[in-house]
Parts: structure tokens; C-alpha cells; sequence
């Protein structure tokens, strides 16, 4: 009885409200299903109304207000999956189960979903089905676990080839690959565990934040706020405790450098999670994964609970008293909006996954209203290192304004698609050589919400003062059409906006429909000039740094390739009109089986 | 800290009280920022955007912002009104709003806006989306078409037991508000009304009490929005 498995479900998370997005999961993953029946059984469960439960489960992708599928399959569609073939996927699906995507089969057994970037950008076409990655998916693959999902086979034993490194260990057991194609002495070189944690408990909580800030660490995740002045104006806060969450959304389509630290260093990231709690004053983490990485969560388990026994995490850490830290692995559900930190904060206490107003900021009133500082992956492995080899060490790589390396993801265009840990400084044009990319038209650095280049400035330097990005790098071929690339990041920030203000839920929407008018050739020169000016209109005006940035696909393009506009516009007339008149009285032709007399109509048009 | 604090809005010398936002502050300054979610009483959403301000030549919602001293403020500058009159104009294109067929007429505050930037025609393509008119439980209808998304209901009309009757739905231009119909069928008649009077446009009705007062007699067919915070001046 759905009713029995819904209340013992919220029984087992102790009924508690702020859990909502474990207990919609776990009633979804028992049920196969969240029909509104099931959200009003959980809502009374928990005591609240049925909108606020039915708020939270249909903000989320992956849990929709319906049935997903016995075998629910997500499948990529973001741009560079579209250029590795997933259009042709998609219609092999389709044919074999027999029913387009948006939809189930009718016995309720397969359900085809689109899904954005899900951080496999180096190995597409990719799905995942109920949780397991399907990587560099072929018609074939395709058509094979159609047939599979159709004989009621165990998804996971089809995930084969396995992957390199820690994909392939039992607790993974994942087709994903690493794609380390650069290995540098921040992030993935060796590193003994223990080392940065025993540091840090020689120092005083002040002097870690004072090492961290002598070493320039600037955040990773995209703004490139000081860390260690995040941590002091935490660590000064009065109110207790305090909190540590390490931001692993990673939802910028063409990222997934977090997937592979997460899969190959995570004993670092989690040292680096531990010392940050101990300068800031906090004894609990939050790790909150995306929910397209759920298949690391068992394996992130496992290390901490190894990390536990040997007291790198609990009370005592590193030998020294009242040095007490754990952390705690949070699913999110699909929704790219939770990367934004106060939107993660709401989400991870079983919220809507709505930006909250700023000031005050997380590091006053963060999770459960409590100081928290927010820190992405890489930023946390860094101070681990920095801990662990010194600021001195840690300057002398990067530039004097960018110390350190980053972690670039690359993918697109290129041989070599994947990892590179570089030093902040390298050029891009010395990253398309690496990567084998060195006839590329255009690099999208930063992801849809950094900036589109041209081949003239491929001189310019990864770096917070150049080209600011939180790792993703799409390479675009001389044959790609950018216009392409554009409309697919715009459909993204359309569905991405999470609805709260104006000008990015409306705002994008008019955008991509302008774009698309510019790109069917109805555009005009004012055409041009309105969709700059729309775009400059919804940064300014935007709640967050999603609506703040939705618009940087066009404006980096008008700015960067604006023959490529000049060409699709009419330069010479100042008005084309939208209207056709065939298609407008197409329906009542079909009614009245009546051809209008072509030279009235035609005078009327005019 | 001192219990006054100096700004200037537009370049006039204005004071203000710690913890007061940029939009209280210039309304008891007798400056009128418009403001559309807003709802006295109710704790801003800073989800319509209108009342948006530059602070050091930052963008800031001026209903969620908080003064600080020395702040300069721009406000009723030509770019700003601009983009006032654009949001408002977004709203418009977003939903389906026949004015002269809904209750709310004269008595609207994003009809009430539009009057005031003079606004004609949107500058937008109108999206004509498919929306119901839903009852929302046995007292109130929801005429989704009008709905701006404001979220005065979701943060101000609960149960006596602080439950939410309105939330909303789905994200993105999907975003819908509406109720628990058993909370919302349950509510007190004042309270009905309340969600129904709060509502700035024709979204939330009460239902078979349509048209009380006729149109040409109400609120702002007497007086233009934003005419009770402004000071005449000389
Ligand atoms: C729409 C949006 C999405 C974001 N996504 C991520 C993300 O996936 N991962 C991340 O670390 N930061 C993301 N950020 C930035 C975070 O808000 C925040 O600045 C960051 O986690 C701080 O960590 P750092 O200082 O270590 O970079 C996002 C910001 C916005 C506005
Ligand atoms: S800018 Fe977009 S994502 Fe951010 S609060 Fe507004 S609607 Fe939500």
C-alpha cells in the first residue's frame, strides 16, 4: 500500500521537513512514481500542506509530478552531446521504445526524458538510467538496452566497459572515464593522507585562515571570492554553529572537473572540508551532490567512512582536543540553479531551490540560518595542499593575481577531450594545442554564462584577471554553427531560471524567441540592436548570477561575431513582418476547403 | 551606531533608519520607487523587479536592499524607468491580461504601472500562453492568466497553525502559483477576501462577489499609483 511505504519512509528520516528531497527520492524509488495522491499522503506525514510538498517535488527535474518510467532514461541534449551524435540516439530510442521523448511506454516500463549537462561533456553521447551512466552511448548501445530495459534486465550489469581509476572499484563499478590528461602538483598529485589535517591542527584556527590567505586562494567556483576572507568574516560570526558545505552542483554545462577530483581525490577535498572547519569554527560539513552524481555517493561514503576510522574525521581529529568535524553527502535532484550557494542552502534543507536576498550572505546566515561558508571542490582541495605545502609553494605557480592551478574541463572539438590541471596564466590557444584543438572557430570559456571567443583572441590568459572561468572550456570547429550553439544555451537558461524574478523568467524567454526570429532570417538591424539591449536590461535587473549571466551566449557572440548577425539580418529594411499570412489561414482553408482569392488576400497583407 | 542615517536618493538629501530598505526610506522621504511584489506588512520577495535601483553603480532591488550610510541612490533616472516600464511590460507579454474584462480593473497595481510609465504597446512579442481559470477550493477562483507571480499569497496567507494555502509550482516560465484546496477551502471568509485583496492584479478572486464597486470608482481610477507617497512638488 502506498500509503504504508509513504509513511514508513518518512518514519525512516524521523519525519523531519527538512529532508524532503531524500523522502520524495526514496518514495519515488519504491513507488516508481510521485503521483499528486502520494504528495498529499507525504504532506500529512509530515504536517505540512500538499502545496508546499507539491512546490518542492515538481522544481526538480528528476522528480517531476508523474511517473518517470519502471527504467527512466535521461539522455543528454546540451550542445556538445548534440554534436557528438545524440540526435541520432535520441530517434534510436525512440524507435525502439516505440514512443517519443517527454514521454512513457504505454506498459509504464520506459520512460525517455531529456536532461542538460549532466558533467560527461568529454564522453558523449551519454544517458544515465536510473542513476547509471551510460557513456559514448552508439546507435547500437542504444538499441541494446532498449531491448535490455524491455526483457527487465539489471540496468548496472550493462554499464560495461568499466572505467579507469576509482570507476572502476567495486563500489563504483561505472562506464565513466577520468580523462586526466594533465596531472598538476595542486590537484592531482599524490598526497598523504593526513598531511594538510596534522598542519592544521598544529596552527591555530587564525593562523590557517591566515596561510590560506597569504596564499592568494581565490574560489573556484566561478566568482573567485578570497577564501580565507570568506572563512574570517565566517569565523567571526557569533552565531552558532557554524557550517561547512562544499558546493559540488557543478551544473555548468561543459564542467566536470568536480567528477573526476570527487572520483579520484576525495580524501583531499574531505581534508580540505575538515580544516576549514576547524578555521571557521564549525564540527559539521555538507557535501551536497548533484544529483547526476549519485553514483559517487556510495564510494564518498566509503572514504569517509575510512577516514573516520583512522581520525582524520571525528572527535580528536589529527590528535588534538576539541578538533571535532563530520560531514554529511546531500543529493540534489536536477536543477541547475542549486550551484547559486544560497539557492544550494534552501535545497539542502529540503527546499525549493530558490536564491535567497543578499545581504546578509551564507557566511552570516547561511544553512538552517546558521554562519556558513560555501566553498566549491577544487577550492577546498586546494587549501588542503596549501595547508599540507605552504602559501610560499603555492605562489610560486599561477600568476601574481591568479595564484595556483586550475582544473579546466575541455570538450567540444577536440582529440583530446577531458582534465587539464594547468597554471593559471596558460593562454588558450597553448590549451587547444594540448587538447588538440588547435583549429578551432570558437572557445566557450566559462560555460554558457562565460563568454564566446574568436580565433583573434586566443592569446588572452585563463586567469581571474583575463579570462575568469570556473573550468568549463568548449572547443567549436570551423564547421560549427555558432547560431546553434547560442540557441542551445538560451534553452538552457529557459529552463534553468528558477521562475522567482521577472526579467530572467520572462526575460530569456523573449531572448531565445528574438534569437530565433534573427536566425529564421527576420531579423533586421533594429532586431539586433533590441536583443543587446533586452539582454543589457536582464543582467542589470536579474535577482541572481543566473539571470545576471543568461544573457552572456548573445551578447558574446553579437560582440565577438557580429558578421554572423550582419549576415542572417535584412540590412536594408527596417520592418520584416512575423506574419504569414498561408500559415495564419491554413486551418480555416482546411475547414472550408476554400482557397482564398490571392489578390484580396495579398492587398490585405500589404 | 547612530539611530540616523544619511542618504542621498537622486541627489536630494534624505535620512533613514538602520535596517530600514532603500524603498521604505524613500517612501518616508516622500520618494515614490514604484514597486509591484511588494505588500506592506509582508516580508519582500524582490521578485517583480520594478522597484530596481543602482547603489555604486550596482543594480539593487530596492524593497530587499538595506540602507547604509552615505549611500547614493539613482532612481527616477531615464535608464531605470526604462527598464521599470520594460519589466512591467514583460509581465504584461508573459500572461493574458484583458483589462477591460477583469475584476481587478482600476483597482490594479500592474494596470495602475502601466499608466504611469505610459506604456502603449509592449516593446515585447506577446507569448499568448494556455492558461486556466482553476478554482483554488471552495471560496476562490484563480484566473491564471493574470497571475504576475509576486508571491504576496505564498508568504502572507497561512492557517492559523502556519501552514502555507498558496505556493508555487513547477520553476521557470512553467511557475505557477496555487493552493492547497482543503487549507484554502477552509480559510475564514476574512481571509479570503484578504488573499483576494491582496492579490495586486485579478488573479485571486473571491468567488460571486465580482464587480462590488464599479469600475471608474476605484482605487486608482481616483488617483494615480504612488500619488500618496509623493509629495507635490515645487
Ligand atoms: C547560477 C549559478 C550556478 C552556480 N553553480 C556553481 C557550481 O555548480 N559549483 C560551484 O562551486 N559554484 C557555483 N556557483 C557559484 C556559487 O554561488 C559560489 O560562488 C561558490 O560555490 C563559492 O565557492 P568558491 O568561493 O569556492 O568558488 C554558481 C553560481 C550561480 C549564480
Ligand atoms: S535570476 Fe533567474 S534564477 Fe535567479 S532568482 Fe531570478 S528567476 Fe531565479
Amino acid at each position: 500500500m502506498p500509503k504504508g511505504i509513504i509513511e514508513t519512509v518518512v518514519a525512516r528520516h524521523r519525519k523531519d521537513r527538512t529532508r524532503l528531497l531524500d523522502i520524495v527520492r526514496d518514495v519515488r524509488e519504491e513507488l516508481g512514481r510521485i503521483t499528486p495522491e502520494d504528495t498529499a499522503l507525504i504532506a500529512a506525514s509530515l504536517g505540512v500542506s500538499t502545496i508546499e510538498v507539491e512546490g518542492v517535488v515538481t522544481f526538480y527535474h528528476f522528480f517531476g509530478n508523474e511517473a518517470a518510467g519502471t527504467y527512466a532514461v535521461y539522455l543528454n541534449t546540451n550542445i556538445v552531446a548534440a554534436m557528438k551524435g545524440s540526435t541520432a540516439i535520441k530517434a534510436v530510442f525512440e524507435k525502439a521504445a516505440g514512443v517519443p521523448f517527454g514521454n512513457v511506454t504505454p506498459d509504464g516500463r520506459i520512460g525517455l526524458h531529456e536532461t542538460s549537462c549532466i558533467g560527461m561533456n568529454d564522453q558523449e553521447p551519454s544517458a544515465i538510467i536510473n542513476g547509471t551512466i551510460f557513456t559514448r552511448l552508439t546507435p547500437a548501445k542504444a538499441k541494446a538496452l532498449v531491448t535490455a530495459m524491455e526483457a527487465g534486465k539489471d540496468i548496472r550489469k550493462l554499464a560495461v566497459p568499466l572505467g579507469d581509476g576509482a570507476n572502476a572499484s567495486k563500489v563504483v563499478r561505472s562506464m565513466v572515464h577520468n580523462n586526466i590528461r594533465r596531472k598538476g602538483p595542486v590537484l592531482f598529485a599524490p598526497f598523504r593522507s593526513g598531511s594538510a589535517l596534522k598542519k592544521a591542527a598544529s596552527l591555530s584556527p587564525e593562523d590557517v585562515i591566515a596561510e590560506v590567505k597569504r596564499a592568494n586562494l581565490l574560489g573556484r567556483g566561478g566568482a573567485g571570492f578570497p577564501t580565507g576572507l570568506k572563512w574570517e568574516f565566517c569565523r567571526r560570526e557569533k552565531g552558532q554553529p557554524h557550517y561547512v558545505v562544499c558546493n559540488a552542483d557543478e551544473g555548468e554545462p561543459g564542467t566536470f572537473k568536480d567528477r573526476v577530483i570527487l572520483t579520484e581525490m576525495p580524501h583531499l577535498l574531505f581534508e580540505g572540508m575538515a580544516l576549514a572547519g576547524y578555521a571557521i569554527g564549525a564540527s559539521e560539513g555538507v557535501l551536497y551532490l548533484r544529483g547526476e552524481y549519485a553514483y559517487l555517493k556510495p564510494h564518498l561514503e566509503k572514504v569517509l567512512a575510512g577516514m573516520r576510522r583512522k581520525k582524520w574525521l571525528g572527535t580528536g581529529i589529527a590528535g588534538k582536543r576539541g578538533f571535532t568535524f563530520d560531514i554529511a553527502v546531500m543529493l540534489g535532484a536536477g536543477a541547475y540553479i542549486c550551484g547559486e550557494e544560497s539557492a544550494l542552502i534552501e535545497s539542502a534543507q529540503g527546499n525549493r531551490g530558490e536564491p535567497r536576498d543578499r545581504p546578509p550572505f551564507p557566511v552570516q546566515n547561511g544553512y538552517f540560518g546558521k554562519p556558513t561558508t560555501v566553498n566549491n571542490v577544487e577550492t577546498l582541495c586546494a587549501a588542503a595542499r596549501i595547508l599540507a605545502k605552504g602559501a610560499d609553494w603555492f605562489k610560486t605557480l599561477g600568476t601574481p593575481r591568479s595564484a595556483g592551478t586550475k582544473v579546466l574541463s575541455v570538450s567540444g572539438d577536440c582529440k583530446k577531450p577531458g582534465v587539464y590541471e594547468v597554471p593559471f596564466g596558460l593562454s588558450v590557444a597553448s590549451l587547444l594545442a594540448m587538447a588538440g584543438g588547435g583549429d578551432a572557430r570558437a572557445v566557450q570559456v566559462g560555460g554558457p554564462s562565460g563568454a564566446c571567443i574568436p580565433r583573434a583572441q586566443f592569446e588572452r590568459a585563463i586567469a581571474f584577471e583575463d579570462l575568469a572561468t570556473g573550468g568549463s572550456v568548449i572547443v567549436f570547429g570551423p564547421e560549427r554553427d555558432l547560431f546553434e550553439v547560442v540557441r542551445n544555451f538560451m534553452d538552457f537558461f529557459v529552463e534553468e531560471s528558477c521562475g522567482w524574478c521577472t526579467p530572467c523568467r520572462v526575460g530569456n524567454v523573449l531572448l531565445k524567441r528574438e534569437l530565433e526570429k534573427i536566425m529564421a532570417g527576420k531579423g533586421t538591424v533594429r532586431d539586433l540592436e533590441e536583443i543587446e539591449a533586452w539582454g543589457k536590461m536582464i543582467k542589470a535587473t536579474s535577482r541572481c548570477g543566473l539571470g545576471q549571466t543568461s544573457p552572456n551566449p548573445i551578447l558574446t557572440t553579437l560582440q565577438n561575431f557580429r558578421e554572423m548577425y550582419m549576415a542572417k539580418v535584412d540590412a536594408g529594411r527596417a520592418f520584416i513582418s512575423e506574419f504569414d499570412l498561408e500559415e495564419a489561414i491554413r486551418p480555416a482553408v482546411a475547414v472550408t476547403g476554400q482557397k482564398p482569392a490571392g489578390h484580396a488576400a495579398e492587398a490585405d497583407h500589404e | 551606531m547612530s539611530n540616523i542615517i544619511k542618504i542621498t536618493i537622486d541627489g536630494r538629501e534624505c535620512t533613514a533608519r538602520p535596517g530600514q530598505t532603500v524603498l521604505e526610506a524613500a517612501a518616508a522621504n516622500g520618494i515614490y520607487i514604484p514597486s509591484l511584489c511588494r505588500f506592506e506588512g509582508l516580508k519582500p520577495a524582490g521578485s517583480c523587479r520594478v522597484c530596481t535601483v543602482r547603489v555604486g553603480g550596482r543594480y539593487q532591488a530596492s524593497c530587499t536592499f538595506p540602507v547604509s550610510e552615505g549611500m547614493a541612490v539613482e532612481s527616477a533616472v531615464p535608464d531605470l524607468e526604462d527598464m521599470r516600464k520594460a519589466i512591467v511590460e514583460m509581465l504584461f507579454v508573459e500572461g493574458n491580461h484583458m483589462c477591460p474584462t477583469c475584476e481587478k480593473s482600476g483597482n490594479c497595481e500592474l494596470q495602475a504601472l502601466a499608466y504611469r510609465f505610459r506604456m502603449l504597446v509592449p516593446r515585447f512579442p506577446y507569448l499568448f500562453p494556455k492558461k486556466a481559470v482553476e478554482p483554488a477550493g471552495s471560496k476562490l477562483l484563480m484566473e491564471q492568466n493574470r497571475c504576475i507571480k509576486c508571491l504576496r499569497c505564498a508568504t502572507g496567507i497561512r492557517t492559523k497553525d502556519n501552514k502555507k494555502v498558496f505556493g508555487p509550482l513547477h520553476r521557470s516560465v512553467e511557475k505557477k502559483l496555487f493552493v492547497d484546496p482543503a487549507l484554502a477551502s477552509a480559510l475564514p471568509e476574512r481571509w479570503a477576501r484578504k488573499a483576494m485583496d491582496r492579490c495586486p492584479v485579478g488573479c485571486i478572486l473571491r468567488k460571486e462577489v465580482g464587480f462590488a464597486v464599479p469600475v471608474g470608482r476605484r482605487k486608482y481610477d481616483k488617483a494615480p499609483i504612488g500619488s500618496d507617497i509623493e509629495k507635490p512638488r515645487s
